[in-house]
């Protein structure tokens, strides 16, 4: 068995920054591991450009901001394995990994990076009612066939929810002859960013439907057509609004949850809401020396913030490797209370040195001119005012250790003011 | 010229078929769709029922009974996913506890061991995630779980491997019969028979039809089903009933041999048998139901839902005998609920009517009744898997994400003799594009495969039968 100080899990974008950092940090003894038979995750498919702009201050093509940090690793000589599968991970840190190449192999590690990213949420969890023919698949789905393997998945498509998979397929399913329809969004708002929704859909002239749902699919073996219809404010079906469009595709872009069998199998600790691990400010899960990092913690907004939350994975991982931790005193749990969400970190661990610490959240809707309060024991320690809060932007506010009374801090929006 | 035609490719004809290879005949099993188990069969509950719900003396309660006394050993020689995880019918009063001793008595009656009426202290113990207003419950050691479809596939494959000839696409258009040899008019060729097993399902009455036999009726009733995924863990261990009424046995849960828990099925007499199709009312009446039971079923951890046609008879009982109106045809319908559960029985029942209508029967010098023993990779040890990557090292490729499936059972699911040709056909016989991702991951691997393996461009793999392709064309280069 061999014995490695650091291993990262997934060879996406927040793999591929922990790694860089941690090398860059002085940790020698790494090794990343990824599934597919090339490193850059989903990044590889993302052909568009519009990437890089907050972390490189450039805008770049997924490819093109993989191969930033594939060059990298490459550069820093850091050992990385494709085509190998972690089968499981033991609470000990032991990984078991199978590949074609090398069999079954087993590594001991020190400390681990998890960062396995997320998948897309299939018709079943929404459960759209309707026959079960071929034509229905993820955007993100479509996206590998057409992007990586050069196929169309069909001639004309509805596309479900507005989220940025679902738009930038909208465009490139366009610009490939395929007649896109109408994006449906069940929300009264879009999913995704306001420069996707012109550039994808109004240079295009594809219908964007607010409020809107597929409420039946139709067709026995492919499909030939989908009903829509309208939601109001409490989301119940408006029946008269019911309308078919006929289609041979329907592709879904409704969400994206964190893939973290690995994690849960461990006996980590889980947020019910983020579906990702539970961790303090230095991204540690429960298990002592295991770092989340990227979706698989929880669903980002653009991968530029993937990065960041990569490097400062590694940066963790680096303290506890050489054992320089701010020793641990107490343990504060963080919880998302009024109009938010969830909160990122969940727990605060409050060492000897004080620390300001930077609590990422969601809200729940969307809020104008509102303020967000962190209260312990009924005391306001934080107050940030927002201009606009909405559950498709991550937002953040920090907090001072030392102001920390009592074992709770709480998260919410001033509805008051 | 065969001497029996069995027409259906569901756990029935799949068993009938098994039952027959093993003797000097010259058997096909025909059926319209491109796979085994694309009915019924692949759409059910998967449970493997004690025998106490049908009348003591029908065909349902005496061949339910003897298939479930079967179907460990068969399960076990056919590498079929089986686990004795006992049953409950829950009751929430008296008068319900009423019904539940009925049924145990009746199952008592019937030769039925291990059926006890336990108390509320006792439920809580075995299922610690009932709710607290069930009183009452009868507990059945003897009720069991399946895959139905690998059982349907495993059967199938066995009698193949004895010899049996698997049809696929072959939709029986007309049924003539001269000189005591049936002709059988399909899409395809015309195929001529000694004999004919009706094993058609929710179209056995149309099939029966064609030779004259309009002494029974299908009526078609559907049942939806939503599945959660594995990671809500043992919400249930058991399949937990709620006490039959007048409507029928209602909605269960139960978990699967795959560890998902699946919540359902209602029933609606419905008028296309052939549209399976799922409604928002039915989904939702079926988790509304399913609360009574637990009031924990995390909807939200939903992967799937689906609906499955039940065949059931106007009749009541099975219909398993030789027409009244055509001689060599025998009718094997109306297998609703517990048909699943009796198939294994079945067969043999059928074996025996068929048997006296061909002179000097003997048995095949070479036949087997099992399968080589297959694991999934996911089931394996660690000595077996890397046994299995040191063989062949497909085995280390895994494909399917959510299920662990490997490169290696996907070919070996092409290459059986029954082999998979369709991405479906690869959901059924590997699990793969069965887990929470629903083959978002997988899919575009799993085309690649069969085109590989089959030699056939990717735009002619499809997911079910013909028409349902899954691309359309390359892109503009």
């Amino acid at each position: 068995m061999k014995l490695i100080d650091l291993i990262i899990i997934g060879g996406g974008p927040a793999g591929l920054a922990a790694a860089c950092q941690a090398k860059e940090n002085g940790i020698n003894n790494i090794l990343l591991l990824e599934r597919e038979n090339v490193l850059g995750g989903i990044l590889k498919q993302c052909i568009h450009n519009g990437f890089g702009l907050q972390y490189f201050q450039k805008e770049l093509t997924g490819p093109e901001y993989a191969n930033e940090f594939i060059e990298k690793i490459h550069k820093l000589k850091i050992p990385y394995k494709v085509n190998t599968m972690v089968l499981s991970i033991q609470p000990n840190k032991t990984i078991i990994t199978s590949s074609k190449e090398e069999g079954y192999v087993v590594y001991q590690a020190k400390s681990i990076i998890l960062a396995m990213g997320c998948r897309e949420r299939p018709r079943g969890a929404i459960r759209i009612p309707g026959t079960n023919p071929s034509g229905i698949l993820t955007a993100g789905t479509a996206q590998k066939f057409v992007n990586i393997d050069g196929y169309i998945p069909g001639e004309t498509c509805v596309i479900l929810g507005s989220g940025d998979i679902g738009l930038i397929m909208a465009r490139r399913l366009t610009l490939e002859g395929v007649k896109v329809k109408a994006v449906c969004e069940f929300q009264p708002y879009p999913g995704g960013l306001s420069r996707n929704i012109e550039q994808c859909l109004i240079d295009y002239n594809i219908p964007l439907m607010l409020s809107h749902t597929v409420v039946a699919i139709h067709g026995k073996k492919r499909v030939t057509g989908v009903t829509i219809a309208k939601v109001d404010e409490h989301f119940n079906i408006i029946e008269n609004s019911k309308q078919e469009i006929a289609c041979d595709t329907l592709l879904l872009s409704v969400g994206l949850i964190p893939e973290n069998e690995l994690t849960s199998q461990m006996g980590i600790k889980m947020d019910q809401v983020t579906s990702g691990a539970m961790v303090n400010q230095t991204l540690e899960t429960s298990i002592k020396g295991v770092f989340a990092c990227g979706n698989v913690l929880h669903v980002h907004d653009l991968v530029d913030y993937v990065t960041m939350e990569g490097n400062r994975a590694a940066n963790y991982a680096t303290t506890y490797l050489n054992n320089s931790k701010n020793l641990m005193k107490k343990r504060i749990t963080v919880i998302a209370d009024k109009g938010i969400r969830y909160v990122m970190p969940q727990y605060i661990d409050i060492g000897e040195k004080n620390e300001k610490i930077t609590i990422y959240f969601r809200s729940k809707e969307i809020y104008r001119e509102k303020n967000t309060i962190v209260k312990c024991q009924k005391k306001i320690i934080s107050r940030h005012k927002n201009l606009r809060l909405m559950p498709a932007e991550m937002e953040k506010i920090l907090v001072k250790t030392e102001d920390i009374s009592g074992d709770t801090i709480y998260v919410g929006v001033d509805t008051n003011d | 010229m065969y001497d029996i035609i069995i027409i259906g490719a569901g756990v029935i004809g799949a068993f009938v078929a098994r039952s027959l290879s093993v003797y000097e005949l010259k058997i096909c099993v025909i059926d319209k769709h491109i796979d085994a188990a694309m009915g019924t069969s692949g759409a059910n509950s998967g449970i493997i029922h004690a025998g106490y719900d049908a009348i003591p003396g029908s065909l349902k309660a005496s061949l339910n009974i003897e298939g479930s006394r079967k179907m460990e050993k068969i399960c076990s020689d056919l590498n079929i996913p089986y686990e004795n995880c006992e049953s409950l019918v829950v009751a929430f009063s008296d008068e319900e506890k009423k019904v539940l001793e009925q049924l145990m008595n009746k199952g008592k009656k019937g030769g039925i061991k291990g059926l006890s009426i336990i108390n509320q202290e006792e439920i809580r113990r075995l299922e610690p995630n009932l709710n607290r207003d069930i009183t009452w419950a009868l507990l059945a050691k003897t009720a069991a779980i399946v895959s139905p479809y690998k059982m349907t596939i495993n059967a199938l494959e066995n009698a193949a491997n004895n010899g049996v000839e698997f049809l696929r696409e072959y939709e029986v258009l007309e049924i003539n019969k001269e000189n005591d040899i049936f002709t059988i008019k399909t899409n395809k060729e015309k195929l001529r028979g000694k004999v004919i097993i009706n094993c058609a399902g929710v179209f056995a009455d149309e099939i029966a039809k064609m030779v004259g036999d309009k002494s029974f009726k299908i009526i078609p009733r559907s049942g939806e089903y939503i599945i959660l995924d594995k990671s809500v863990g043992p919400l249930v261990n058991r399949v937990i009933f709620q006490t039959p009424t007048k409507e029928g046995k209602g909605v269960l849960i139960t978990k699967t041999v795959d560890e998902n828990i699946l919540i359902g099925p209602d029933a609606k007499v419905i008028s296309d048998k052939a549209l399976h199709e799922t409604h928002s009312d039915a989904i939702d009446y079926i988790y509304k139901k399913g609360l009574k039971i637990t009031d924990k079923i995390p909807l939200h951890k939903s992967i799937a839902t689906f609906t499955g046609v039940r065949a059931t008879p106007d009749s009541g009982d099975f219909i398993i005998k030789e027409s009244i109106s055509c001689k060599h045809f025998i009718n094997v319908a109306g297998m609703d609920s517990p048909g699943l559960s009796s198939a294994p029985a079945i067969g043999d029942y059928v074996l025996k009517l068929v048997t006296p209508m061909f002179l000097d029967i003997t048995m095949k010098k070479n036949y087997t009744i099992t399968l080589p023993t297959k694991k999934y990779f996911s089931n394996m040890t660690v000595n077996e898997k890397k046994e299995a990557i040191k063989e062949n090292n497909q085995y280390g490729k895994i494909v399917c994400r959510c299920e662990n499936v490997t490169e290696a059972e996907i070919v070996n699911a092409i290459h059986m003799t029954i082999g998979a040709t369709t991405v479906d056909g690869i959901k059924r016989r590997t699990r793969a594009g069965m887990g929470r991702c629903q083959g978002g991951f997988c899919l575009p691997q799993v085309i690649d495969i069969l085109s590989r393996e089959l030699k056939i461009d990717k735009e002619k793999i499809q997911k079910g039968d013909d028409g349902s392709y899954i691309l359309t064309r390359r892109t503009r280069v």
